[in-house]
């Protein structure tokens, strides 16, 4: 088991220097950032060649990537264009993205785990189809559709609650936009669990547990759902860094500065070491996220062993 | 046992999320503090590297420079300014007030000022506003264009006392006084220098607010100053600035009381915003053009004759109709090349543009013809798509224009991804057609219209126009010091342009906001941006 999770963390090393300069060389063909720091106006040759100085913007992009990736091992990510370096940008953003993603993974696995269950042990009655048709009808709505309907419902309409997050990003403020980024993943877990549970209920270890005379939800719970949850906990582990990476959408409805805010806004501006600095941390999290799942599968499944 | 692993880590993740929750106190305003929608500054809050609206709104709270732009007219006013004397517009000496100071007590004296724009010119500081010291005598060896700066300070700037300083200019420039309400002529503190990254987290200025808290990325909060000696004190207890990515948030937030006021009424509103906000919506006229620029270095639109080409796409396009159904009235058809908010005094003259931008379809046609029409028989518009929704607009302009041809496929948009990618070819002059062009005004005057656009190797003259009458008329108008004269003179180069269209006017922006039920008293000066300091709340 040691050994295992230290071959995975050591391939995560050229995964990493990969996933860098692919992104480092994909910001910079974006162009020269520094044209539209100076607004309508063509830039002043001489303080447009200082900027690229010291952004190291003047020198060809080989080498620039190189500075990047020493600076990198030095634990210096970089400077943003209004001044704050990207560690900084990084403390203030990831722990609100966090947050947001946990209660976007706990509303979808509450709701999505219950309802699969419930639609696959009364398969092709009534709460399944209806169960199918709403799952259906929240995949096909994107995101800042249901985001934008959503907030001016509760927020504007019924005024239950805030339409955007304020500063210090409260927890039961992150409930409305948590719902708006588990919407699809939630809708992904039902129709999952449904059909793992639809299969493994006619299972023979069901019947046998049954058979034993054991209560009726003692079956489901840890017979039938421990075995049916491997493709949603796959399922669920990257879904993390998706919402993580993908929460672009929902955070700028909501007006939440987590890392969805700081990549719009490095983007926007063709700021490299913002997007690669916080691509990377991404990278890194999706990767670290499926090493979880693939050691709680040994969890799950006592048949599964890593040596 | 197994199974609890599970439910155990869902549980250590929320409650990582919830640790991480217990910082700080409620979002609620606080009494008599207004909060306000804001967008992230580009740049580090420093006065002379600020260049765009955002950053310059929280300046415009947090300082006060010699002079200030009337808030209703647009006047620049001594605010610090005692006077400033010349008497061949070129050397001044400015004398200040007494009585003025920092918000940490320091006093305003004469090296606030002369230390402040040395530091902005400098080179080596990087400042991105350092071109508007570029008419103080010495400004080349500071500043030079390639290689280092040869000399530290500018030698242009003297001081005489604590309140007097002199300025000698490298040529006749009468309106530079009146240029001084720009925010990179602000008086900064002895600590912006010996305490930079300190001074950046939390701006100290000598403003009616003073900053109170700054959360960089999303919430600016400022305090009223209680011993501000202007007269311009603030009427409120304060105001938080809030940042938002998306406007539409904004609005949404301001319709459901979660905020006081918005500065940018989204485009897919203003349909609604009347019966929404009522007499709280605020449309104001703001010195904010926009234009069509041609590229004049490219033969098929600059060359000799093609003037009539240029006329004639200005003929084609029916400005009344694109600002009434897109705009919905907030940008108005634009006659001249400068701002209504200048007044008939400061040398905004409607219908200077004459017939050229008067929509005829059929003169059109007829000039386009004559002048060899349109280069390969069609053209394309060219805009940047992250921002503004230009698509909109665009579009719509071709349409004008290709319904005036009677030519289904004569104008097309281009868009470009990005506005950096979009300022880089056009400073590279890879421009094969029009392309859109706005230009926000520094400071009131007519000059800023003209010269920084359509003078020869002017800082924003993006098509290139060179033309000796325009350049001549200029620089008969700078050297005039009588203010009369000096805008007849700048109206006369204009009338070169509506001859010559390098660009073609296309409309004149209006600032636009909505505010709550809980503030009054809340209008936008000429540069679209709210006047806090009036903002009462009820």
């Amino acid at each position: 088991m040691g050994r295992y999770v230290i071959r995975r963390l050591l391939q995560m090393i050229p995964v990493f220097i990969g996933s860098t300069f692919l992104i480092f060389f994909m910001v910079y063909a974006l162009g020269d950032p520094v044209a539209a720091m100076f607004g309508e106006r063509s830039p002043d040759p001489a303080t447009a060649a200082q900027i690229r100085r010291e952004l190291y913007l003047d020198a060809p992009l080989w080498k620039q990537y190189l500075h990047y990736m020493g600076q990198i091992f030095q634990g210096n990510f970089g400077t943003a264009f209004n001044g704050q370096s990207v560690t900084e940008l990084m403390a203030s953003a990831f722990p609100v993205t966090l947050r947001l993603t946990v209660v976007a993974i706990v509303i979808e696995m509450a709701v999505g785990i219950v309802l699969g269950v419930f639609s696959g042990l009364r398969r092709g009655r009534g709460i399944d189809t209806s169960v199918l048709v709403l799952t259906l009808v929240v995949v096909s709505i994107p995101t800042f559709v249901s985001g934008y309907l959503l907030q001016f419902v509760f927020g504007v309409q019924w005024g239950w609650a805030a339409p955007s997050v304020s500063p210090d990003v409260p927890l039961n403020e992150l409930l409305l936009p948590g719902l708006v980024l588990a919407l699809v993943s939630l809708a992904y877990v039902t129709r999952l669990t449904r059909t793992s549970i639809a299969e493994n209920v006619r299972a023979d270890y069901v019947r046998t547990a049954l058979a034993k005379g054991l209560p009726r939800h003692r079956v489901i719970t840890r017979h039938l759902l421990r075995n049916s949850l491997i493709p949603v906990v796959t399922f669920i582990g990257t879904d993390i860094g998706a919402l993580m990476g993908g929460a672009i959408v929902t955070e700028r409805i909501f007006n939440i500065h987590g890392v969805g805010y700081q990549l719009y806004q490095g983007i926007l501006r063709q700021n490299s070491p913002t997007v690669v600095g916080f691509v990377t941390i991404l990278v890194l999290v999706f990767l670290l996220a499926n090493l979880l799942v693939d050691l709680l599968y040994a969890v799950l499944d006592p048949r599964i062993r890593y040596a | 046992m197994r199974g609890a692993t599970l439910a155990k880590w869902a549980v250590c993740a929320a409650a990582t999320g919830l640790t991480a929750t217990a910082c700080g106190g409620g979002g609620a305003a606080s009494a008599g503090v207004v909060s306000a929608s804001w967008g992230d500054p580009q740049n580090p809050l420093e006065p002379a590297n600020t260049n765009e609206v955002q950053g310059g709104k929280v300046l415009e709270m947090l300082f006060r420079g010699l002079k200030r732009y009337n808030p209703k007219t647009g006047a620049a006013e001594n605010v610090i300014a005692d006077r400033i004397a010349t008497a061949d517009s070129q050397h001044f000496t400015v004398t200040l007030k007494d009585g003025w100071s920092f918000s940490n007590g320091e006093k305003v004296t004469a090296h606030s000022f002369v230390d402040a724009w040395n530091y902005g010119a400098l080179l080596t500081n990087k400042q991105k506003n350092a071109p508007f010291f570029q008419y103080i005598d010495g400004f080349a060896k500071v500043h030079p264009a390639s290689g280092t700066p040869t000399a530290k300070t500018l030698s242009g700037l003297a001081v005489k006392d604590a309140r007097t300083f002199t300025v000698t200019l490298n040529q006749k420039f009468s309106s530079w006084p009146d240029t001084l309400g720009y925010t990179a002529f602000m008086p900064l503190p002895h600590s912006f220098y010996t305490d930079h990254s300190g001074w950046l987290r939390k701006p100290v200025g000598n403003g009616p607010y003073r900053v109170d808290s700054y959360e960089k990325g999303s919430v600016l909060r400022m305090r009223k100053w209680g011993k501000y000696p202007g007269s311009d004190r603030a009427q409120n207890a304060g105001i938080d600035l809030r940042v938002y990515t998306d406007n539409n948030t904004a609005y949404t937030d301001l319709q459901a009381g979660n905020l006081d006021l918005v500065d940018d009424v989204p485009a897919a509103q203003l349909k609604s915003v009347k019966s929404d906000l009522g007499d709280r919506y605020l449309n104001q006229p703001a010195g904010i053009i926009q234009t069509l620029t041609f590229p004049m270095y490219d033969k098929a639109w600059g060359g000799p004759g093609k003037d009539k080409v240029r006329r004639g796409l200005s003929m084609a396009i029916d400005r009344n109709q694109i600002t009434r159904e897109i705009f919905r009235r907030t940008r108005t058809p634009a006659t001249d090349w400068t701002s209504p908010v200048l007044g008939a005094d400061g040398g905004y003259k409607a219908g200077l543009c004459g017939e050229a931008c008067v929509f005829n379809p059929s003169r059109a046609r007829q000039l386009i013809k004559e002048g060899g029409g349109l280069p390969g028989g069609r053209m394309t518009v060219t805009y940047n798509a992250d921002t503004g929704s230009h698509k909109d607009w665009i579009d719509a302009l071709c349409n004008s224009i290709n319904t005036s041809l009677g030519s289904d496929n004569a104008c097309t948009g281009a868009p470009v991804g990005t506005f950096g990618d979009f300022r880089n070819k056009i400073a590279a002059k890879r421009m094969g057609g029009p392309f859109r062009a706005g230009w926000q005004m520094d400071y009131p005057l007519i000059q800023n219209f003209l010269q920084p656009l359509y003078y020869t190797n002017g800082s924003a003259n993006d098509g290139k126009f060179s033309n000796h009458g325009f350049d001549a008329l200029v620089d008969k108008a700078n050297a005039q010091t009588d203010t009369g004269r000096a805008v007849a003179a700048f109206q006369d180069a204009e009338k070169v342009l509506a001859a010559q269209m390098p660009s073609i006017p296309l409309w004149y922006q209006n600032g636009s906001g909505g505010y709550s039920e809980r503030i009054s008293n809340v209008s936008l000066n000429p540069f679209s941006v709210p006047v806090y300091n009036e903002i009462k709340v009820n």
